[in-house]
């Protein structure tokens, strides 16, 4: 077990699993099923050479929502997250099998462009990292690659609806042409979640979008992301009990590669059912 | 048995932080300690009233502070609990459940307050020991209950808090046989019926100590199994109990 964890902690990618769980949580305990499923997550087990990152991944992910994503530190959660935009093509000797779909598209389809699979799919990362371009040109740059502006009239008002949309509109107005990485960092996520909803994504994609932030600015984030649930699907990675209790309407508990535990979020956090969900909300040793 | 405390899980141990399992502890032993000092004052109070012994009902009467004060001190590290853990899960039933205990229990050392000053008031109108059966058996009925309460929150023991309801309709039966016979020693002999009326008084805050161990149940259910089970038959409390999810 403990050397379990020590090399799932130094390579973020745990051994595989079977010794370590008892079958039983293979089975994922709750409703995987959302009523307005927007992606839909079958079977997904996803293998780093010959070591299994997760395993056997059922969920659906629904607009109108935001799905917290819990676990420890190598659960797979990241690498779940990862699936949803490919953003694991980019990772050597990674390798995904399963099926996603996205509004019943197959994302791994041949015929499917990845490039814009993203923009349908956007991400928002932990350490906000605007491109060293202004901010006007942050907001602007999906936009124009994506061929979704043909005049200025069209990017201006893009790049003005995404930063007020993202909360940020009345702190940089007067200077959209000053670099993006001047900007305290609450206001770089704001920034970058301007970018991703700039490209008219569908579903958000967040890994731990607070965790390097104060509490004010998580607050206004936390905020944000709320209001953002009423147009898009979000998944959230994060570490913060308390956050995922807060902003999400369900909750997911990965642990060991395994999705053990979905339900709605304030059943998990009053009557988990799984003593492992249990354990690690309370604090426990598990 | 041994196998039955594996499948429980232990209400405050293995907490990571080793002064949270401390702090939830120190407040659950609390809890029983309270619970200990309210069966003493209800025990003490039937004593007074059985005697009419107006020494112990002013002890009883001048006592009740121990009990307020314990529910101060409890609902203070309860506050802290919620403030520095943000306790989740069973750690938060646990929280919410033990609010909710020490408010009926205080409420049960109020009532025993109620017929420790009964006592001491007959006391001083009535030199001759009364006999008043059903008072008596009303009141021993319900101490066992509050034993029974207790002994399940300190085991978390699901079959014995909804044992408790079980036990509170036969309380509310008795309660009705004890006001038929007292309604009669009014009737045969008027002078009587200001003492027989503070015996109603005494039966009426049994009946309302039974309703309090019975709230303490229905918490132990709520506390074990995360189902809330107030205001509910008793077939569906005892259904509850038995479910496993």
């Amino acid at each position: 077990m403990s050397t379990v964890a020590a090399s799932a902690a130094a390579a973020f990618v745990p051994d595989r699993m079977d010794d370590a769980l008892p079958a039983e949580t293979y089975e994922t305990v709750g409703e995987i099923h959302s009523p307005n499923a927007r992606i839909t997550v079958r079977e997904v087990t996803v293998w780093y050479g010959d070591k299994i990152g997760i395993e056997n991944v059922n969920i659906d992910i629904g607009s109108n929502e935001v799905l917290a994503l819990v676990g420890p530190s190598g659960c797979g959660k990241s690498t779940f997250l990862r699936c949803l935009n490919r953003m694991n093509d980019i990772i050597d000797n990674c390798r995904v099998t399963g099926n996603i779909r996205l509004d019943g598209e197959d994302i791994f389809s041949p015929k499917l462009d990845v490039v814009l699979l993203r923009a349908r799919v956007g991400m928002v990362f932990q350490k906000p990292n605007p491109f060293p371009k202004s901010i006007y040109d942050n907001v602007a740059y999906g936009p124009r690659i994506h061929g979704l502006t043909e005049t200025r009239a069209d990017t201006d008002e893009i790049v003005q609806r995404s930063l007020e949309r993202a909360g940020l509109w009345e702190e940089v107005k007067d200077r959209l042409e000053q670099p993006g990485t001047g900007l305290s960092g609450g206001q770089q996520q704001r920034l970058c979640i301007a970018r991703a909803i700039a490209v008219s994504p569908e579903v958000i994609l967040m890994d731990e979008p607070c965790s390097s932030l104060d509490p004010i600015a998580t607050a206004r984030i936390e905020e944000l992301i709320d209001e953002l649930r009423q147009q898009y699907a979000i998944a959230l990675v994060t570490h913060s009990m308390q956050q995922a209790a807060r902003v999400s309407q369900r909750t997911a508990y990965f642990h060991l590669g395994h999705l053990v535990e979905v339900g709605e979020t304030s059943q998990i956090f009053t009557n988990p059912r799984h003593t492992l969900t249990e354990d690690y909300i309370t604090g426990r040793v598990g | 048995m041994a196998a039955a405390e594996a499948e429980r899980p232990s209400v405050t141990g293995r907490h990571i932080s080793r002064k949270y399992d401390e702090a939830l502890e120190d407040v659950r032993t609390s809890v029983l300690e309270m619970g200990g000092v309210v069966e003493e004052q209800i025990s003490r109070s039937l004593a007074a009233l059985a005697a009419f012994d107006s020494e112990i009902g002013e002890r009883v009467v001048r006592d009740d502070y121990k009990i307020n004060r314990l529910e101060v001190q409890i609902d203070e590290e309860c506050t802290r609990i919620i403030a520095l853990r943000q306790p989740a899960a069973s750690d938060l039933r646990l929280v919410i459940a033990i609010i909710k205990t020490i408010t009926d229990l205080e409420r049960m050392g109020d009532e025993a307050e109620k017929i420790g000053r009964t006592a001491v008031r007959l006391a001083g109108n009535a030199p001759r020991r009364m006999r008043y059966a059903g008072v008596r058996n009303l009141g021993r009925h319900v101490q066992q209950m509050v034993h029974q309460a207790l002994d399940a929150f300190a085991r978390l023991d699901v079959e014995a808090a909804v044992a408790i309801a079980r036990e509170d309709k036969m309380v509310d039966l008795e309660y009705a046989a004890c006001m038929r016979e007292l309604v009669t020693y009014m009737m045969e002999d008027p002078r009587r019926i200001s003492e027989v009326l503070d015996m109603i008084w005494c039966a009426r805050a049994l009946e309302r100590i039974a309703d309090h161990a019975k709230n303490i149940g229905e918490y132990i259910v709520f506390l074990v199994k995360g189902k809330d089970i107030r205001h509910t038959s008793l077939e569906h409390k005892e259904l509850q109990a038995q479910s496993e999810v």
